[in-house]
């Protein structure tokens, strides 16, 4: 892939990710810092690739560890904000409950 | 599968991640965007098995994800909603931790005719890598209380933070020369250590301000391996995380009305607290939990006041019970919710969220202030830092500029302590002095169990 494509990539999703978080309140700072976090975890794409490149026994050995932890961060990561999310929603769903009632 | 087929799928992931975090940004939406993030990563996981098939290695890479789903999924499933923030700080480690060993390898693997501009972003990111992982595990550790969470500063700390990010610098030069495994080795080493020094001067409350950053920080690594591996997706990917991470780590610190500056070296430039001095003995007014229901019973509006300690003693249905009952009462009665209060923003909201606290009562720090002085009885439960006047009357203390709830204000202050042990900043609180306050002391739960059955029986 050429550079400036490359560059053009980098500079749009700095944007695109700037502008997508610029409104949120803090209630919502901390499932969205683990929703982030479980993102990155995609390393592990990466950590695939070179476990598939691996030629010695060292790399295929650290490419493995990196495979394991790229796993624990994206797979943890979505379980997790899952479940801080999850409370929210039955909140939500009680209180519209209440509001059926009344 | 061919090449066009490979990069299109990977946008479309990397679209899935757009709408992710577009998606977390509103609480309507939050937990389906969380889901379209799972989603997106799910497919770009699938199409690289596809697209390089048959892999090598395919038994090693398949084993290796079951091992990391079998500590991961457990972890999340498990993990007590109060403990939550430091498994996050944990998740992130391990993810610059396999960033940084992505780069390596992929750095032994660099024949000769590697570029310039590849070598340069393997070191970058096995340099970000490692320093994100040693310094999440230093806050997951802080975080988890396993070790102090004052600052830690010792002295000349600045000049060893200073020499060690100049050495940092010195041999990535020296391993971009030199192409070497062990002056790679050094760099890795070096880079850890410089993770840990970062963090140890950085206080207690300030660490929810530094995950963010570190996330950040291996967003960024993971889109410098996308550029060495030649992956549209992990470019993308990585950049938005870069991004977004920095805006919300802005974000959190306006909240705190911290610099961010101010929390990466405030413990440099300030002096440590004389924590000394204010241990000597001082009168405070202790009273029962009958004092307390008496008060409560007279109050016409009462401002409770939830802080970490509240969910430490699992407190949040005791709380509620007493809130219900004082409703019954006729008396007026809220919630203040500090945004930064628990362990990090947004951090009570969920823990009363699962404790089906309506959300109604639930006011935010600007709307409640403004009544403290209509209050009649301010109940701070387990918080501390979040009240602590000192934020706003004693410049170069840790906390000096944080926005508080103004409980002094109200015209009586009830704290429900386990002790007279400072908050998690380490700073003391002149309000559990004044003479307005009451404090009651013991565990929030059992204290709580008490003053309801006492106003009942009045």
């Amino acid at each position: 892939m050429d550079a400036m494509a490359i560059v053009s990539i980098f500079v749009l999703a700095v944007f695109v990710g700037f502008e997508v978080v610029s409104k949120v309140s803090s209630t919502l700072h901390t499932p969205l810092m683990s929703g982030a976090n479980a993102i990155h975890g995609v390393i592990l794409v990466g950590a695939i690739i070179v476990a598939d490149h691996s030629e010695t026994s060292l790399e295929l050995a650290l490419s493995v560890v990196a495979i394991v932890l790229a796993t624990i961060n994206m797979i943890g990561g979505f379980v997790v904000t899952d479940r801080m999310l999850e409370m929210f929603k039955g909140n939500k769903v009680k209180e519209s409950k209440k509001g059926a009632d009344k | 599968m061919n090449r066009t087929m490979y990069d299109l799928i990977g946008l479309a992931a990397g679209v899935c991640f757009i709408l992710a975090l577009k998606g977390l940004s509103h609480p309507k939406t939050a937990r389906r965007g969380n889901l379209i993030g799972a989603l997106g990563a799910t497919i770009a996981t699938l199409v690289v098995f596809a697209y390089n098939a048959p892999l090598n290695n395919l038994g090693w890479i398949i084993g290796a994800i079951a091992v990391g789903s079998l500590i991961g999924v457990p972890a999340a499933r498990r993990v007590q909603m109060t403990q939550m923030p430091q498994l996050v700080a944990l998740f992130n480690g391990v993810g610059g931790g396999a960033a940084a060993l992505v780069a390596i390898v992929e750095y032994l693997a660099l024949g000769d005719g590697a570029s310039t501009a590849v070598v340069i972003f393997t070191v970058f990111t096995v340099v970000v890598g490692c320093v994100s992982f040693s310094g999440s595990i230093i806050t997951f550790l802080k975080l988890q209380e396993l070790m102090t969470t004052r600052p830690v500063v010792f002295p000349g700390g600045r000049f060893v933070i200073a020499a060690t990010l100049a050495a940092v610098f010195g041999v990535s030069g020296w391993v971009v020369v030199e192409l070497g495994t062990t002056p790679l080795l050094v760099l890795a080493a070096l880079s850890l250590l410089f993770g840990v020094l970062f963090v140890l001067p950085v206080g207690g409350a300030d660490v929810p301000i530094v995950i963010s950053l570190l996330n950040a920080f291996t967003g960024l690594t993971v889109a410098a391996s996308g550029y060495v591996l030649d992956s549209t997706l992990l470019i993308i990917a990585g950049t938005l995380v870069g991004a977004s991470g920095t805006i919300l780590t802005r974000l959190m610190a306006d909240a705190m009305g911290r610099s961010l500056f101010g929390t990466l070296f405030g413990a440099f430039t300030a002096k440590p607290q004389d924590v000394s001095a204010a241990g000597e003995e001082r009168p405070v007014r202790s009273g029962s939990p009958d004092d307390v229901a008496i008060l409560l019973n007279y109050a016409r509006r009462v401002v409770i006041v939830p802080g970490f300690g509240l969910a430490v003693a699992q407190a949040q249905h005791t709380v509620r019970e007493l809130a219900d009952l004082m409703i019954s009462k006729g008396i007026d009665v809220a919630y203040g919710i500090h945004p930064v209060a628990g362990r990090m923003p947004g951090h009570m909201n969920v823990l009363l969220a699962e404790a089906n606290v309506p959300y109604d009562q639930l006011a935010e720090m600007d709307e409640v202030n403004p009544t403290f002085g209509q209050t009649d009885v301010a109940i701070v439960i387990g918080a501390n830092d979040v009240v602590n006047p000192a934020a706003q009357t004693t410049p170069g203390c840790p906390i000096y500029g944080m926005p508080i709830l103004e409980v002094s204000n109200a015209a009586n202050v009830i704290f429900l302590k386990r002790s007279m042990r400072p908050g998690f900043a380490g700073i003391e609180n002149e309000l559990l002095y004044d003479p307005k306050t009451m404090l009651l002391f013991g565990d929030a739960k059992a204290s709580l169990t008490k003053v309801v059955s006492a106003l009942k029986a009045l």
